[in-house]
């Protein structure tokens, strides 16, 4: 039975953590870190968590600490955002391919310059070769479930990786909402304990972490490592499955919003995919075949499913919430176009740069994407590919 | 859906942000759906800041800044001369405004607004309720008399439980708090039938 309440994003995912009660959660406690350490270090004071709350003197010692912390068989998590995770970027890759399961909850914010602190994904997505599994939110109740689900994905056996349990920051963390939470029990038993095969120091099975790999030897490893994000969709799948019979909501890699018959199509994450839902059913209102993807899974990339999903539209926009300055489009757009290239029939497909720097993205927004989009599907042509959308100066937009 | 949609005016450090949240918390203990989120821009103390709610029946799944809202209130009242606070506000909804003028008074600074608008003197009644200045129970009040986004009844009972909770140890601090609402919506109530 659910339990009704409203917060955060940040004290929902702060609460998740507390119900999984993990052994570790070291923590840069100082700007750009988010709400979440603080929320835990009430549960640590209030004696309602026995994790051993550590206090370090940057992310990247934070993450460094839960490496140690995992590599020595237990259950560590951490929290960071925008430049944080930048600092992070080294000890990411090393916590990927020692392949420890390590979580990390990620307010996603855009980094400098100019210095902003509101939301977009140039922190998560310049994390994204890191070896992280990513899972995005549309909001608090998404981000609290991701996160239920986030442990028993990392940890398993032919995983094990780490995974960046992302919210919208601010648009989400610091936003409340209505959520359904499930009681400590529930999620107790649902998350389970963690029982590492092996680790640093197990008697029986110990486990060799950071060695030198030559390279004879180095390219395995990643193989190995490739091979494991390949498993870790059926993992996903599999962990989602069993929230749904546990707990009612179902998720997949993504979110189809009224795809069925869709000619036209969005595909985009987070917080703006409510928005644009929006827009749909207005849309659909007025008699338009138009849909949206969410995409909550980036890594591993959903590449094969979401091209089946898209090959009966007639007209794509990939919506990019962060500049990757390929001079190309940006992130999502290049793995959602390399998705379809072998498709027999493809649709038109454009990329759309917005929302940087907490830039807002209404409905109003995505009616004009659409709109544009039924031009795309009547004439076969795309125009240019890649757009920015919401400049200050309206000459400037394409749309 | 309808959703009742509404945008708050303050500086970093008063409030604004806190008595979105009250309200959405009022809202959610009356059943409903809500959202309550700041817009933050440069973090100073003082610096004009704005907030919002969305309440509704169903999940509102919107999350973007409003920018038609049907109520508007302004926590600080020397913002009127530099921000434009009717800015989209629907014209059959209002603005009420912390000030111990008029409204008449303060219509000139508001762009020709044809809309409801309200004053509450936040400073005087929490002064007299609560000891000191905390103008958030006052515009609470006012804001939940106005819309009635919150049948006013089961508002004053949602607020006697949850001050009982949280001021378990400062019973006296509970009926300041209610006369205070109380007195405040019934002026509001005044001006509205004035």
């Amino acid at each position: 039975m659910s339990i009704r309440d409203r917060m955060s994003g940040n004290e929902a995912i702060a609460t998740a953590m507390r119900q999984i009660n993990p052994d570790v959660f070291a923590m840069f406690p100082i700007t750009p870190s988010t709400e979440i350490p603080q929320y835990f270090a009430k549960y640590v004071a209030d004696g309602k968590v026995d994790t051993e709350f550590i206090c370090v003197e940057s992310e990247h010692s934070s993450m460094s600490a839960c490496i140690g912390a995992e590599a020595a068989g237990c259950r560590a998590i951490t929290a960071t955002s925008s430049a944080g995770l930048s600092y992070m970027n080294e000890t990411l890759f090393v916590a990927a391919s020692a392949r420890l399961p390590i979580v990390l909850a990620v307010a996603c914010r855009a980094l400098t310059g100019p210095i902003n602190i509101n939301h977009d994904y140039s922190d998560s997505m310049a994390e994204r070769d890191s070896g992280f599994i990513q899972i995005y939110a549309e909001n608090n109740q998404e981000a609290y479930d991701n996160y239920l689900q986030a442990h028993r994905i990392a940890e398993t056996a032919d995983v094990r990786l780490p995974v960046m349990i992302c919210e919208d920051g601010f648009i989400t963390s610091h936003a409340l909402e209505n959520i359904e939470l499930e009681s400590d029990e529930d999620v107790k038993a649902f998350v389970g304990e963690y029982n590492p095969e092996n680790y640093l120091l197990k008697e029986e099975n110990p486990l060799a972490v950071g060695p030198y790999g030559v390279s004879g030897y180095y390219m395995e490893a990643r193989v190995a490592q490739a091979e494991a994000m390949k498993n870790a969709k059926k993992a996903i799948l599999a962990v989602a499955e069993d929230f749904e019979k546990t707990f009612g909501r179902k998720y997949g890699f993504f979110e189809e919003y009224k795809m069925e018959d869709a000619e036209e199509a969005i595909v985009i994450m987070g917080s703006s995919a409510g928005t644009a839902k929006a827009a749909v059913d207005e849309l659909r209102a007025e008699g338009k075949k138009v849909g949206l993807i969410k995409v909550r899974v980036f890594r591993p990339f959903p590449g094969e499913e979401l091209a089946e999903a898209l090959k009966n539209v007639k007209a794509v926009a990939v919506l990019d919430k962060s500049e990757g300055f390929s001079a190309n489009g940006g992130p999502l757009f290049a793995e959602t176009a390399s998705a379809c290239i072998n498709l027999e029939t493809r649709p038109k497909m454009i990329d759309i740069v917005y929302g940087l720097g907490g830039r807002d993205f209404t409905v109003a927004h995505t009616k004009r994407i659409f709109a544009h989009l039924e031009k795309i599907a009547e004439t076969g042509e795309t125009g240019p590919v890649y757009i920015h959308l919401g400049q200050r100066d309206a000459r400037e937009e394409v749309l | 859906m309808n959703i009742m949609e509404i945008r708050w005016h303050g500086r970093g450090g008063q409030g604004a942000k806190t008595a979105s949240l009250l309200l959405a918390d009022a809202a959610f203990m009356a059943g409903k759906y809500v959202q309550s989120f700041p817009e933050y821009g440069p973090e100073r103390s003082g610096a004009p800041i704005t907030a919002y709610n969305r309440i509704s029946d169903e999940r509102c799944t919107i999350h973007s800044n409003i920018y038609e809202p049907d109520y508007v209130v302004v926590v600080d009242e020397t913002l009127l001369e530099s921000v434009d606070v009717t800015a989209g506000l629907k014209p059959d909804g209002a603005i009420v405004i912390n000030s111990s003028q008029s409204p008449a008074d303060l219509k000139p600074l508001l762009g020709g607004y044809q809309g409801g608008v309200y004053t509450v003197d936040a400073g005087e009644l929490s002064r007299k309720h609560l000891g000191n200045y905390f103008p958030n129970t006052p515009m609470l009040a006012a804001i939940v008399a106005i819309s009635e986004c919150v049948e006013p009844k089961t508002f004053m009972q949602d607020m006697e439980e949850a001050y009982s909770h949280k001021f378990a140890d400062k019973p006296q601090v509970i009926k300041g708090n209610l006369a205070c609402l109380e007195e405040t919506m019934q002026r509001v109530r005044e001006q509205m039938e004035g």
